[in-house]
Order: structure tokens, then C-alpha cells, then sequence
């Protein structure tokens, strides 16, 4: 649910990122001189993994580190979060047969997730893997980065939409732009050879699928029409396999390791190796070494592409009825561009190929272009690209309940963005002040078949006899695809409270409130390390000055100067088991000052032991 | 939102000269919400749809938030609008149907059911036929089938006459002006919408 933004007129400086958040990897791009470029992160890899693991001493881990994690504290570690964002505890069975989530208690009403001894929403943890992507363009670009374009999967509802964004925002970016998948991959390719055409972009990625067909108009992108499956992707691929080595496990060694978080995640991993030597190799084997027990299999094409053709071929209704929608036939299409890991797979290559009569176009890498395109959308809004416009559709139909759990059509799915309808609404009885909207996204005749957007209350509507109040309501949806609702009486003029309450995820208080504990974390996280930094020398000159005690130097003091270091080494192992560095630093130097004699002492003997030595 | 109707622009107070940004300053105006005056055009149902696209590309280049991204919030609050309100209007009135319908209910007809007298008499008999061949079909008489395709052609051809009325019909609108040319225009149109079930009808018969 969109909420106005203030906007302080700063937004004309400052860079702007490009952010892939994807289900399995996420990136973040630039726009270069000429061309976007990726930006790799610390260890220098282009791709981050999209795991975030909850260490046990409080910090968070992002990306192949966390991956590591995920085999050896499965507990703390979770991946594939973008399949949560925006949704509800009710409608997330599958996702929870499929993958080790561990649901908090009392998530009825937000979705929370266990991450060791904390929990954490879908958009926080997305947050700590935009926080990654910040820090990693701040290093390579030398400059603080507080802008950025997002990426999300065409087919996201409103609810995942503003889920992508609270995460944007709970890592401290302005989200400027959230920009769909496959047209920011359509973006990518169009930079350098702009002409006419229809395009169609096949983006078959970690844990969803869209169909996009684009129409290219001298540097407008105009989509025609989406479609896609938000629960489809190269996960399903893994779960497959991942079944067959569980089953295969089980009869092997009769033991069913379900239940062993660690071996399902080194299984995992294993099937995934074996998927992605299958795209290239006629065989591959899954290894798995659990104990003393080894589980080995050989998987040919063959076997896997019978085993996977039904996930390919759930992608190709999709896209016909895409076509259909568009108004394209198969014939008209000029170029095909695939999108995301998963195309890398020969079956699908061949199924898209087959049916769009098209060899598709895989000059850019399809794990990189979501990024790229990205970074030229952050180019368009910050002015450095010019002459190139995006205009993107609305994937589902917006709707509002009327009698008896019907849904009136008010915005059509595949309609330009912004688009907006004008609704008149009426009270029903005498002295009625308040009215309530049911808003819901799909396509289906009836409430309950369709997804539940929102319930707006119109609110404070003067008393007045039945169905004379005039309450005039527009339904706005935005660039970025996200609804926006604002409402007059309009007789008088008057601008409408609208209360919203969204269906699912949050609501801005429960934003402001995790904006504000992340500031307050990221302070913590900094006050955490300057103690661990300042406990550090402490060991340091703890021990320079027990060994200064076994010293002759040590019985040179005096007895009174002793005491005083006993007392203020006491002191320091006191302040050292607290929080405060300021406390531990101080102590430091005090005792550095105390023992500044004894280490002179120290010096000058040594000195004469070292001059003796030489003259012997 | 209708402070355009001074044409005194919002932000240097001088004569915005009814365009979507002052002439003289550049900033952004307070949109309309009429479709035709987004687009530019006076208000007509016979309309060249190139010119109306090339318009509509035209003012998405300036108006679109993306090219208003780094602007002030009021005129970033009013390019949202304006192009929604842009987007909203070539999707309206590129469709010589949907036109029709936003004119009509700009002139206050409310746009409803087929009324039996806007399905001529003479269809009647032609739509009975065409059901008894649906039946006929469903219950196995293959014969049936030449029949239906013949009465698909026909509703095809009745479809394309509408089409050949309501052309007529706008360009009468459009120079005259009179609220009798509507009321034709929305018989035609039931019309035209109830032969579009028809043949869809027909279409779904021979496809099952």
C-alpha cells in the first residue's frame, strides 16, 4: 500500500544502484560511463547468495559466507526468502513443505521467521541482503549510496511489491523505482541497438517465472502484456532431485534424514552442483558423504529432462496466453531474450526456441542482465540515460468486493502504469460516517478466488440521510505497480481520511518501528565492536604486564606504585566483561600510565643487557 | 486538481499557456482529468489513432515520472497523475468502442443492458436457428456443423455492417453534435456487443 513520501527536494544528487534482489542470488549494477556494470562484492564474486545467517555472537552474515552457514547451523541461516515476501502464514503451506523455514510463534498476524534466538520478517531479512549490496557499490564506487532501483518478478502482487520495498527501505535505501525483471532484462539489451520490434522476454529464474512482450518504439519500451507463475522456478528443479536422493537415501541406508537439517542442506547442494553440470555435461553425479555412509548417484540428461519437462511445460501456458494477450502472434515476435540461471538448462533453451519459432538471444550473461537492466533504469531516473523510456503493465486485475462476494473490475491487468479509476461510494444507512473498501488483485468473479489486497476505511463522512453522501475514491496505481488510494466528498471538496489495512504484510508503523530498531541494531552492531576491539588491547597490555611482573624491573618499585597497578589491572578486568569500550579504553590508558616507569625500567635493562652482550 | 483553468502557472505565476508544463518556467501543471484534453485533442468519436498514438508517446516522454524523477514532490505528485491519467486515456480512446462509451457517459447515459429493441426482429428468428444448431451438434449431428459455420459468417458480416454504422454515426457526432446521434450510437453498440456473444457463441460450439 503506497503511502505519500516526504520529500525533502534532496533527490536530485547522489547515485543510483541498480539492485537484482533474486530468490537465489542478488546483485547490484551501476551505470557506467558507457555501459552498467556489475559491481562484485568483497570477495570478489559478481553474484551473492541470498542467505542470511544469524551468527551466534549476534552479527549477521550475508551471501557465500552465509552459505557456508546453511551446512553448518541450518538452524540460524535461511535462504530463498523472496518466496515469503508479502505473503501470509495461511497461504505459505507448500513453501514450508518444500524449505526448512522455521515459523515464529504469534505469526497470524506478520509473518516472522526463527533465526536462532531472534525472528525476523521477510523484509527484514531481504533487508540484510540489500545492506550487503549497499556496502558492496559504497567500497567499489568510494561514496555513500543511499538510492536505489529494485528489481521484482513481473508477476509480484501489490503485497510482495510493498514487502520489496519496506526491505529497501529497512536497509536504508530510497527505493526510487521498483522495476520488473524481464523488462529491465529488455532494457539491458536494448541499450546498444535501438530499433523497432517486438520482443519477448522468457525469465525463468530461482523461484519464479515471467513472460513479458515488449513493444521497442524509437527508446520506448512498452509492455504489451505479462504473465507468470510467482511459485516456479530452478528451486522446483532441486526439490525434484532432491526427492529422488532423500527416496533413494532412505532405501539405501534405511534411514530417512529428513529430519537432519544439516544432510538435507549438503544434499541440496549437492543435487544443485549436479543440476548445473547438467547444462552442460550428458551426466553428473550426486555425492553426499553423511558419517560413515556414502550416497552416490548418476543422473544422465535424459533422466533429467523427463524428470523436469512437466516445470518446463508449465511454463509455456503462460506464455501463449501472454501472446494472446498481447496481441501478438507468434509470428510478429523479433527477438527472444532469456532471463535468469535457469535458462542456462538445454530443455528450456529448446521449449522457448520451439515455441516463439525464435533462436533467443544469450549474448548477455541470464544471471546478470536483471542487474544490468537495472542500472540503466537508475541511469534513466538519475538523468544520465536519456532518450529511453519504460512503460510497464499492471500484471493483475485491481477489483473491489461488492454484493454478495463479487469482485467489480476497476483496473485491468496488462494496463499501463500509473493507471487509475475514479469510484463514486455511498452510505447504505441514515447517519452512516464511515464506509468500507474491500480491494482485491485477480482474475476470478469471486472475492474469495482472488487475493485480498486491503480494506480501506472511509472515515469521518458527515451524518447524512442513506445515499446521499458522495465519497469520490481513486484507485492509483503507481510506476511502481503499488496501489495508492485517496478519496473525496464530492460535493464539497473535501479531502477523505482513508484508513488502509493491508491484508498482508505490514503496516507503515511496523516499517517506521524496524527502520528505527535497524538504525538502532546497526548502532549496537558498532558499539558491539568497538567493546571487542577495545577487549582486545586490553588483552594486550594484561598480559605485557604479567609478564612485567616476573621482570626485576617489577621489584624496583615501590610498594606504593605496585598497589596502584594491582589496583588499576583489577579495575580493568572489571570494565572488561562489560559493554562499555568508552570504560575499557579509559583504564587502558590509566594503567599505560601507571607502568610507563616499570616499561622504562623494563627498556633501560634491557638496553644494558643488550650492550653487555655486545661487549662479551 | 483543476488549477490549470487560470492558466496561471502554480510555480513562477506567470501564463502556463494551457500546456502540460509552464511555458514559461518549465514546471510541471496541475493535469486534467479529461481524456481528450490530456491528449491534446478536442473532444470528436472519429479519431486518427496514428496521430493520437504519436501524441500519446509524445507526452509520456514529458510527463512520465521517470523523466520527472528528480523534481520537486508537488510536481512529482502531479506527473503520477498526469500520466496515469494520460495512460488511462489512450487506453480509453484507442479503442473506438470504449471511446464511444467514455463519450457516452461523459453525456450522462449510463452504459447497461441490451434492450430488446436495440436487437433487431428480424435476428431473432436467425439466433433461434443458431441455437437449435448448437444443439444439434452438442447432440452428435455432425450436419449441424455447415450450418453453424454458415451462421458464424453471417454474424461476422452483421458485425462488420455495426462496425460500418457506428463510423457513420461518429462522423455525425462529430459535426453535429445532437443527443440523438448518442442514443443511436449506444443502440449500436448493445447491438455490436450482442453479436460479439453471438459469434462467440458459435466460435465455442465448433471449437468443443
Amino acid at each position: 500500500m503506497g503511502t505519500l513520501e516526504i520529500d525533502f527536494g534532496d533527490s536530485a544528487k547522489g547515485r543510483v544502484v541498480g539492485i537484482d534482489l533474486g530468490t537465489t542470488n542478488s546483485l547490484v549494477a551501476y551505470m557506467g560511463v558507457t555501459s552498467p556494470e556489475v559491481i562484485p562484492g568483497e570477495d570478489g564474486a559478481r553474484l551473492t547468495p541470498s542467505v542470511v545467517s544469524y551468527g551466534a555472537s549476534g552479527e549477521m552474515v550475508v551471501g557465500n559466507r552465509a552459505r557456508l552457514a546453511l551446512l553448518t547451523h541450518p538452524q540460524r541461516t535461511v535462504y530463498s526468502i523472496k518466496r515469503l515476501m508479502g505473503r501470509g502464514l495461511a497461504d505459505i503451506g507448500e513453501e514450508l513443505k518444500l524449505f526448512p523455514f522455521r515459523i515464529a510463534a504469534g505469526s497470524e498476524s506478520v509473518l516472522r521467521l526463527e533465526l536462532g534466538e531472534r525472528s525476523f520478517t521477510p523484509p527484514e531479512i531481504s533487508a540484510f541482503v540489500l545492506r550487503q549490496m549497499k556496502k558492496n557499490a559504497e567500497a567499489h564506487l568510494g561514496e555513500p549510496v543511499r538510492k536505489a532501483v529494485i528489481t521484482v518478478p513481473a508477476y509480484f502482487n501489490d503485497a510482495q511489491r510493498q514487502a520489496t520495498k519496506d526491505a529497501g527501505r529497512i536497509a536504508g535505501l530510497e527505493v526510487l523505482r521498483l522495476v520488473n525483471e524481464p523488462t529491465a532484462a529488455a532494457l539491458a539489451y536494448g541499450l546498444d541497438k535501438r530499433k523497432d520490434g517486438i520482443v519477448a522476454v522468457y525469465d525463468l529464474g530461482g523461484g519464479t517465472f515471467d513472460i513479458s512482450i515488449l513493444k521497442l518504439h524509437d527508446g520506448i519500451f512498452e509492455v504489451l502484456a505479462t504473465h507468470g507463475d510467482t511459485h516456479l522456478g530452478g528451486d522446483d528443479i532441486d526439490n525434484l532431485l532432491l526427492e529422488i536422493g532423500l527416496e533413494d537415501i532412505a532405501g539405501e541406508w534405511g534411514e530417512d534424514i529428513r529430519g537432519n537439517h544439516e544432510a538435507v542442506q549438503r544434499l541440496r547442494r549437492a543435487v544443485i552442483e549436479a543440476k548445473e553440470r547438467l547444462s552442460t555435461a550428458p551426466a553428473a553425479r550426486i555425492d553426499l558423504e553423511h558419517g560413515h555412509q556414502h550416497y552416490r548417484r548418476e543422473i544422465g540428461r535424459e533422466r533429467f529432462e523427463k524428470l523436469i519437462t512437466p516445470i518446463v511445460e508449465r511454463t509455456l501456458g503462460p506464455c501463449r496466453a501472454c501472446l494472446g494477450d498481447a496481441g501478438v502472434a507468434v509470428e510478429e515476435i523479433d527477438e527472444v531474450v532469456l532471463v535468469g540461471g535457469s535458462t542456462r538448462i538445454p530443455l528450456v533453451r529448446a521449449a522457448v526456441e520451439r515455441l516463439f519459432r525464435a533462436r533467443p538471444h544469450t549474448e548477455l550473461n541470464p544471471e546478470e542482465v536483471v542487474a544490468l537492466g537495472a542500472a540503466v533504469q537508475a541511469g534513466i531516473l538519475s538523468g544520465e540515460v536519456r532518450d529511453q523510456l519504460l512503460l510497464d503493465v499492471t500484471p493483475l486485475s485491481l477489483g473491489i468486493e461488492t454484493m454478495g462476494g463479487l469482485v467489480s473490475k476497476i483496473i485491468h491487468r496488462n494496463s499501463t502504469i500509473p493507471a487509475s479509476a475514479t469510484e463514486t461510494f455511498t452510505t447504505a444507512v441514515e447517519g452512516q460516517t464511515n464506509v468500507l473498501i474491500h480491494v482485491v488483485q485477480g482474475e476470478r468473479e469471486l472475492v474469495k478466488d482472488c487475493r485480498s489486497l486491503a480494506r480501506f476505511d472511509l472515515k469521518g463522512i458527515d451524518p447524512m440521510p442513506a445515499g446521499m453522501a458522495r465519497i469520490e475514491v481513486r484507485f492509483l496505481i503507481d510506476a511502481n505497480g503499488i496501489l495508492n488510494v485517496s478519496a473525496r466528498e464530492s460535493r464539497t471538496g473535501k479531502e477523505q481520511g482513508v484508513e488502509v489495512k493491508p491484508s498482508y504484510g505490514l503496516t507503515e508503523e511496523q516499517v517506521e518501528g524496524m527502520i528505527l530498531e535497524s538504525f538502532q541494531r546497526a548502532e549496537e552492531d558498532f558499539e558491539a565492536r568497538q567493546a571487542r576491539e577495545a577487549r582486545l588491547e586490553a588483552d594486550t597490555i594484561l598480559s605485557a604486564v604479567e609478564r612485567a611482573r616476573q621482570n626485576d624491573a617489577w621489584f624496583d618499585l615501590s610498594e606504593e606504585e605496585q598497589r596502584a597497578i594491582v589496583v588499576s589491572i583489577n579495575e580493568l578486568l572489571v570494565a572488561y566483561h562489560s559493554e562499555d569500550h568508552r570504560l575499557i579504553r579509559a583504564l587502558i590508558d590509566k594503567l599505560n600510565t601507571q607502568t610507563m616507569k616499570l616499561a622504562e625500567t623494563m627498556m633501560n635493562t634491557a638496553v644494558r643487557t643488550a650492550l653487555k652482550g655486545t661487549k662479551v | 486538481m483543476n488549477a490549470n483553468d487560470n492558466g496561471v502557472c502554480w510555480s513562477c505565476s506567470q501564463t502556463a499557456g494551457g500546456e502540460p508544463l509552464c511555458a514559461h518556467c518549465g514546471a510541471l501543471q496541475p493535469p486534467p482529468r479529461d481524456y481528450f484534453a490530456i491528449l491534446g485533442v478536442t473532444p470528436r468519436l472519429d479519431l486518427d489513432l496514428t496521430d493520437l498514438q504519436k501524441r500519446f508517446y509524445d507526452l509520456s516522454r514529458r510527463l512520465h515520472p521517470d523523466v520527472q524523477q528528480r523534481k520537486s514532490a508537488r510536481e512529482k505528485q502531479y506527473s503520477l497523475e498526469a500520466s496515469a491519467v494520460l495512460n488511462d486515456a489512450w487506453r480509453t480512446l484507442g479503442d473506438p468502442v470504449s471511446r464511444a462509451e467514455y463519450v457516452l457517459r461523459q453525456n450522462g447515459f449510463e452504459i447497461g443492458d441490451t434492450r430488446s429493441r436495440d436487437v433487431p426482429a428480424e435476428w431473432l428468428e436467425e439466433v433461434f436457428e443458431m441455437n437449435m444448431a448448437i444443439e444439434e451438434l452438442d447432440g452428435g449431428d455432425a450436419a449441424a456443423r455447415g450450418q453453424l459455420e454458415l451462421a458464424g459468417k453471417r454474424f461476422a458480416a452483421l458485425r462488420e455492417e455495426t462496425d460500418r454504422e457506428l463510423a457513420e454515426q461518429f462522423r455525425r457526432w462529430d459535426s453535429t453534435g445532437n443527443r440523438e446521434t448518442l442514443e443511436e450510437i449506444r443502440g449500436l453498440l448493445n447491438r455490436r456487443r450482442y453479436i460479439r456473444n453471438l459469434v462467440r457463441d458459435v466460435e465455442k460450439a465448433l471449437a468443443g
